[in-house]
């Protein structure tokens, strides 16, 4: 069995705002073991993203109150000093932003910004950490390292400022990359480039990849394990196939079907989830999909465990439906069929 | 929705349009350089038609959207909207016709004003129309929230008390308000989640056939487009190098770059998506600064050969209103293109007209597997 790098257990993350407690993340299990790419797939405001910067411990602040178990190679990182985090930071789990059009300082040159990176991390001469950052700038994809190490980031590209994004987070060879919506602010050609990209370089550092992202097509084609939330809560997880191919939720199936797709005939209208996402302060009773979910009976008032129900194991989910009823009731959405509208 | 453009006529004709912005330097401020922003293009929009302008970023399709509704002024060409040439038009001749064409933009955070209240956002326009007075004119607004699908009660709100689909559907009230016969839409679903998304699509479908509207839908996820285009353009660098019924393009891609674009859309389908063979473009758009000579995508081309580099290739008529610009076409066969001719209303005057592209292609291309 793979190395297992991290164990989140029950991790709950709550903020206190002026209008109430924001429960960001309620509720999130998962492990993530080396050379796995976990997908973590939500709408804004389900709470992906603040699980991933927690993990890092980027939403400590006196108004955050955490629960639960963040633990990477045994070692807790919830309450770990931030001088014992720092070092863990950048180094053993790094992160890729969503914007690289934001997330780069733009009076640094970019080699400087990937050197500092290194030399934060360890003692190296300047001159051996710069030819690091060219060599990562060259195995991420970047023409002419030897020239570019000295551009500053807005000679760059945003593809290829996202590759730089990229060549910084490997800088020090970490065993966990977090990749957070890399390819959102990218055009759909270059967005193919850096999810192959990641792929590649997964293997060749041998670590493990957490992938966070709202496209489902962008998972399809590197997780192996995927998690999906909704408002704050994992409503189900599973392998990559079981999620696509045997849905057990009701939020899960309706994202499947509302994908404009181009490997089917065009519906005469697009399925569509109704309503928006629920308030992170008041959430619904019971089942927090309930408001819109178009399948809700008594049950749902009471919120349903994240359990096993299939054949298969490893597949939780958090629905009170019977399989049967679930697998009945999925197949017109999945079929991209818009629903009737009352 | 989709009709016969010559029954009903056509509601813009672009022309030969050009945009170039000037990149000036030095203490006189000497123009040194131009970004070729859009580069001779020409393209019809019938009435109640929806267009998708696809490409990559940097294309020009929101520039050419801007131009189109008059935002910006084009450097050459011309813009017929209902007859009328509104290229060279002044600000005041134009504002009469503002009320028959509305935008609607990508970022539903930074085109609402934070500080002004829905109503007054929605209700702004027939203000400076001069429309109805004060109570018809909330009642107006009311009535546009409830078409939107939101609640009359939201009049007194401000725009950082919704969400991003909600904002999106105030700036689409916004832009119904003056009930304009044109919708430039840039954009306009890809700041929103998926499950939105489809909200938002199917909204203004709807839209379309209740106020007979036509629109130019800028987007850049091909997968959208598809759905709610009848006829699509492709844009790169600045030219138009394919136009296509909506499905036909999806079936059979001509030029390699629309097929590139294609096999780049992911699929959510982990079966699928394995077996397909993605094309992955090699590097960015090149600059539009010094756009590459000949066929402006021939550095990226996997097809690419010496005429490529030198002669721009005429937008060729393959029928069925199907035209690509490319030397080396794809999914055509050779009796086709026996018979084909260079558009010589739709070519770039740049383009060498008497080049028809040769080659055959080499076999079928479809980048988008069927499930079966």
């Amino acid at each position: 069995m793979a190395e297992r790098l991290l164990e989140v257990e029950g991790l709950k993350v709550q903020f206190a705002t002026e209008d109430g407690v924001v429960r960001a993340v309620d509720g999130v299990d998962f492990t993530l073991e080396r050379g796995e790419v976990l997908g973590i797939v939500g709408e804004s405001g389900s709470g992906k993203s603040v699980t991933a910067l927690t993990l890092l411990g980027l939403t400590r602040d006196k108004n955050t109150r955490f629960e639960g178990d963040v633990r990477y190679k045994g070692q807790s990182l919830l309450k770990l000093p931030e001088r014992k985090l720092q070092e863990i930071r950048g180094n053993e789990l790094a992160m890729i932003f969503q914007d690289p059009m934001t997330s780069m300082n733009p009076v640094y040159r970019v080699g400087d910004q990937i050197v500092e990176a290194i030399t934060t991390h360890e003692d190296v001469s300047k001159r051996n950490a710069r030819r690091r950052a060219t060599e990562l700038l060259r195995q991420v994809g970047i023409p002419n390292p030897d020239r570019r190490v000295d551009d500053y980031p807005h000679q760059f590209s945003g593809g290829m400022r996202q590759r730089a994004m990229i060549a910084m987070a490997l800088a020090n060879n970490p065993d966990v990359l977090i990749a957070d919506e890399p390819t959102t602010a990218l055009d759909v050609t270059i967005q193919a480039q850096i999810i192959e990209l990641i792929d590649r370089l997964k293997d060749e550092f041998n670590s493990a990849v957490i992938l966070i992202t709202h496209d489902l097509g962008v998972v399809a084609e590197v997780a192996d394990e995927i998690l999906v939330m909704y408002a704050g809560r994992v409503v189900e997880n599973g392998a990559k196939r079981d999620i696509f191919y045997d849905p057990q939720h009701p939020y899960t199936w309706g994202l499947l079907g509302s994908i404009p797709r181009l490997d089917r005939p065009k519906p005469k209208r697009l399925h569509s989830i109704q309503g928006s996402p629920p308030s992170l302060i008041n959430p619904p009773r019971g089942c927090k999909f309930r408001p819109r979910c178009p399948q809700a009976f008594e049950k749902c008032q009471e919120e349903p465990g994240l359990e096993n129900r299939v054949e298969q194991k490893g597949h939780l989910d958090r629905c009170w439906l019977t399989v049967d009823e679930k697998r009945r009731l999925r197949e017109r959405t999945l079929a991209g069929e818009a629903q009737e509208v009352a | 929705m989709s009709s016969d453009p010559k029954a009903n006529g056509n509601l813009l004709e672009i022309k030969h349009l050009k945009k170039y912005f000037p990149i000036r330097k030095g203490l006189l401020q000497r123009e040194v350089a131009r970004v070729h922003a859009v580069d001779d293009i020409t393209l019809t929009v019938a009435k109640g038609e929806t267009v998708g302008l696809v490409g990559e970023s940097g294309c020009g399709k929101s520039t050419l959207g801007r131009c189109i509704i008059r935002l910006l002024e084009p450097t050459d060409g011309d813009i017929v909207f209902q007859g009328q040439s509104i290229a060279k038009l002044g600000a005041g001749a134009m504002r009469p016709l503002r009320r028959e064409m509305q935008m609607v933009f990508q970022d539903p955070y930074a085109s609402l004003n934070p500080r002004k209240r829905v109503g007054s956002i929605i209700g702004d326009p027939l203000t400076i129309h001069g429309l109805g007075d004060r109570n018809e004119r909330k009642k107006q607004v009311e009535e546009l929230l409830e078409t939107v699908g939101l609640s009359p009660e939201h009049y007194n709100r401000f725009p950082h008390e919704f969400s991003g689909g909600q904002r999106q559907r105030i700036g689409v009230a916004r832009a119904l308000a003056l009930r304009p016969k044109l919708i430039v839409a840039d954009e306009p679903v890809s700041a929103l989640d998926v499950s939105i998304q489809a909200q938002m699509i199917n909204l203004l479908e709807a839209l379309q056939d209740d106020f007979g509207l036509t629109y130019v839908f800028i987007a850049h996820d091909l997968g959208v487009v598809r759905h709610v285009s009848d006829r699509i353009a492709v844009m790169y660098l600045g030219k138009l190098v394919e136009l296509s019924p909506a499905e036909e393009l999806y079936q059979r891609p001509i030029m390699p770059y629309t097929e590139a674009l294609l096999s780049a859309v992911p699929i959510p389908d982990p079966d699928l998506s394995e077996q397909r063979e993605r094309i992955v473009l090699e590097g960015d758009v090149p600059s539009p600064i010094h756009p590459p000579s000949g066929c402006r995508f021939h550095p990226r081309c996997r097809y690419a050969t010496d005429i490529c580099k030198q002669v721009e290739p005429p937008l060729t008529d393959y029928g069925n209103g199907h035209l690509a610009a490319c030397h080396h076409p794809l999914n055509v066969d050779k009796e086709t293109l026996a018979q084909v001719t260079a558009s010589e209303k739709y070519s770039p005057r740049s383009a060498d007209e008497d080049v028809l592209p040769d080659a055959p292609s080499k076999k079928k291309s479809s980048p988008i597997p069927e499930k079966g």
